[in-house]
């Protein structure tokens, strides 16, 4: 199977998805012949022309709303936010709008439409290039948010997304565009929707955790592995819905959860894995459920030294992983 | 107000001349009534406690009618705010559509009895659902529209691939009170619409006030219209009092959209004599003498000056329009009383869907 960036696997869905349904549209800033700031759209303004890729105004409510609109009355947009920390002007259009036209409507009417934007920090990006925002919206029934965390996952999640009846929040960590790779099948696949994944078997403590975040994770564990520290990790993928099943059964075997997310901590999503863990895994706990997450603060400051004092990392994983092994 | 009234000003056009037979124009009048006498009935029911609360669309039923009969009914999309009542009615609803709404009652078909009454929804009219935060409706009506214009523009593609394009554009019209005007989403909606010539008609209905703000503190322009320069789109003013004018205004709007010469900004004039809803009390901001005034806007007994000038109506005839109207709404108030509420764990779903039912292919 062939290597393939994330960005690469998440621009071959969008290609494969345009070629196969003409009602699949992007729309965004900066999408058509500059294929967007980060490359995912590179190349499909020249392959499906301008009325299929198209740059928007500089305007973020209305590439939301215009995607409502387009995915109201038959289409298939694919709204591209530059970034996440960009997406609080169309709020109130996803929040209000999107996720809650199907249910105000009585059933009536669906709004099929994805929303991708790059999230996260550890890119020099500052307050305003480095947010994540996904607890915001999945915090609203009525919207699904995904986030992959590698490029087979990021393909078939896409894919499914764009053929979901509702609308999808698609946040990509663009810290591992090009720094994660993975083997991606050439052509269709889709990865469903929902379902968290086991991605390291393991036995004294379970690490949750998504994107960028499970990336560190993954090499978390196996920094703690050398030391006898048997850790098992799960990909959340699928914030909302959210996987109960598969946190559950994880910490039924290893009985210690440690959730990592690159959000500010204080209600971030960690808040909700550690409250279905004290609600209905309570017995199955043989320690405090952890969090490990940026600090309350405004925004991932510029500096590098204040930037990496902000992130979590493999290595303060690992540290939050030997403490609550040591419980 | 911005234009001063000292009468009951007379309707001038001619309806034959714009088009119109004299069946349709006793139908538009009997649209109209059936839509007052409908609200005047909701705000008896709210003050008799019999429901929570209605928002009235008093004064606004000339802008509604004279729109609707402007559209391809059936065809047309229509994405509405919270005075289309009579824009609703003149589209096809029925009196107890409405009524189930106002009580929310199991059946309602606009939100199964989940939205606050006047929040309009019907898919086989081509209403879609609003919501109550002003004007977000209409950057996704620019949406709406600029589907239209992908379906011409990707026919090929789109039929290879089973998809019905009609053969026509359909025209969307979003309507908004003016204080929405001051939303970014208004801003945003013209934006897109000027850029893509956008098969698009936003109809704003000058009221001359947001709840309690007049319309002088949402704008240094003399007129809502005016913007439309702004944007490169079309700007029109009717006197939203004269059901004919807004169907002439509507109809030449309509017109240039389905020809592709893009979206007008319509300004409809008329005076909420009315409070905002069943919850404001309009004393607070407003002289009694200013809403008389107003009143001299309203576009009902205006237009049944006209039928009886042109010898249309007669006192009989409108004397059985009005029996008829009111054994209408009597009856709408009777199935909406008789009908059960939704059982409580209605309120579960349906949040996500299963299937997707999205979009107006074909004719």
């Amino acid at each position: 199977m062939p290597e393939k960036t994330l960005i690469e696997a998440i621009r071959e869905a969008i290609d494969e998805e345009m070629a196969r349904d003409p009602r699949v549209f992007v729309v965004g800033e900066d999408v058509g012949p500059r294929g967007g700031v980060f490359r995912a759209t590179m190349g499909l303004w020249q392959k499906y022309g301008e009325w299929r890729v198209i740059d928007s105004p500089l305007a973020e409510l209305s590439i939301v709303a215009i995607g409502i609109g387009a995915a109201l009355n038959g289409f298939r947009p694919i709204c591209e936010i530059q970034f996440a920390d960009f997406i609080h002007p169309a709020f109130n259009q996803i929040v209000n709008e999107a996720a809650r036209f199907f249910y105000r409507s009585g059933g009536v009417y669906n709004v099929p439409m994805v929303i991708r934007a790059p999230y996260g920090g550890g890119i020099s990006g500052g307050l305003y290039h480095s947010q994540s925002v996904e607890a915001f919206f999945a915090h609203v029934p009525g919207l699904k948010v995904v986030i992959p965390s590698n490029p087979y996952d990021a393909k078939g999640l896409l894919k499914a997304a764009i053929r979901d009846p509702n609308p999808v929040l698609f946040f990509e960590p663009k810290k591992g565009y090009r720094l994660i790779k993975g083997e991606v099948p050439d052509g269709d696949y889709i990865v469903p929707i929902g379902p968290a994944k086991v991605t390291r078997e393991g036995s004294d403590l379970t690490v949750f955790a998504y994107g960028m975040m499970h990336y560190y994770a993954l090499q978390a564990a196996e920094m703690v592995a050398k030391e006898g520290i048997d850790v098992e990790v799960v990909d959340l993928r699928t914030l909302a819905p959210v996987d109960k099943a598969t946190i559950l059964n994880s910490v039924k075997k290893t009985g210690k959860a440690l959730i990592v997310y690159e959000d500010n901590l204080t209600l971030g999503y960690g808040a909700e894995v550690a409250a279905i863990l004290a609600e209905e895994g309570f017995e199955y706990l043989d320690g405090p459920v952890m969090r490990l997450a940026g600090p309350d603060v405004p925004g991932v400051p510029f500096s590098p030294p204040m930037q990496d004092f902000f992130m979590p990392s493999p290595q303060k994983i690992a540290e939050a992983i030997r403490r609550l092994a040591r419980y | 107000m911005a234009v001063e009234v000292k009468e009951l000003l007379p309707i001038t056009q001619r309806h034959e001349e714009l088009g119109l037979s004299d069946e349709t124009v006793l139908q538009m009048y009997y649209h109209l009534l059936l839509s007052r006498r409908l609200d005047e009935r909701c705000w008896v029911l709210q003050r008799q406690g019999r429901v929570p609360f209605h928002i009235s669309g008093i004064a606004h039923e000339g802008i509604g009618v004279g729109a609707a009969y402007a559209l391809r009914k059936g065809f047309d999309i229509v994405h509405p705010y919270y005075r289309d009542l009579a824009l609703s009615i003149a589209m096809g609803m029925k009196p107890v559509e409405f009524m189930l709404a106002l009580y929310g009652k199991k059946g309602d078909p606009h939100s199964a009895a989940r939205q606050m009454p006047s929040h309009f929804s019907l898919r086989r009219l081509n209403i879609i659902s609003g919501s109550s935060p002003v004007a977000t409706q209409l950057p996704q009506a620019a949406g709406i529209a600029l589907a239209e214009v992908l379906k011409q523009k990707l026919r090929p593609q789109l039929e290879a691939a089973g998809f019905r394009v009609s053969r026509e554009m359909r025209v969307v019209l979003t309507s908004t009170g003016e204080g929405s005007t001051s939303e970014g989403d208004f801003h945003e909606a013209l934006n897109w619409a000027g850029i893509y010539k956008l098969p698009l008609i936003v109809l704003v209905h000058n009221n001359q006030y947001a709840i309690s703000v007049p319309v002088w503190k949402q704008m240094a322009v003399k007129r809502v219209a005016d913007r439309a320069a702004a944007y490169g789109i079309h700007g029109a003013v009717c006197d939203g009092g004269n059901v004919l004018e807004v169907y002439q205004v509507v109809k030449e709007a309509v017109d240039r959209a389905r020809a592709g010469e893009g979206t007008t900004l319509i300004e409809a004039v008329t005076y909420r004599w009315t409070p905002h809803s069943s919850d404001d009390d309009d004393r607070t901001y407003r002289t009694r003498e200013e809403v008389e005034q107003g009143k001299l806007r309203d576009p009902l007994p205006r237009l049944r000056d006209y039928l009886y000038r042109r010898s249309l109506l007669t006192q009989r005839l409108e004397d059985e329009l009005e029996e008829r109207v009111r054994a209408e709404v009597d009856e709408a108030q009777r199935l909406a009383e008789e009908a059960p509420y939704p059982a409580p764990e209605e309120a579960l779903a349906p949040v996500f869907a299963t299937e997707d039912r999205s979009g107006w292919w074909g004719e």
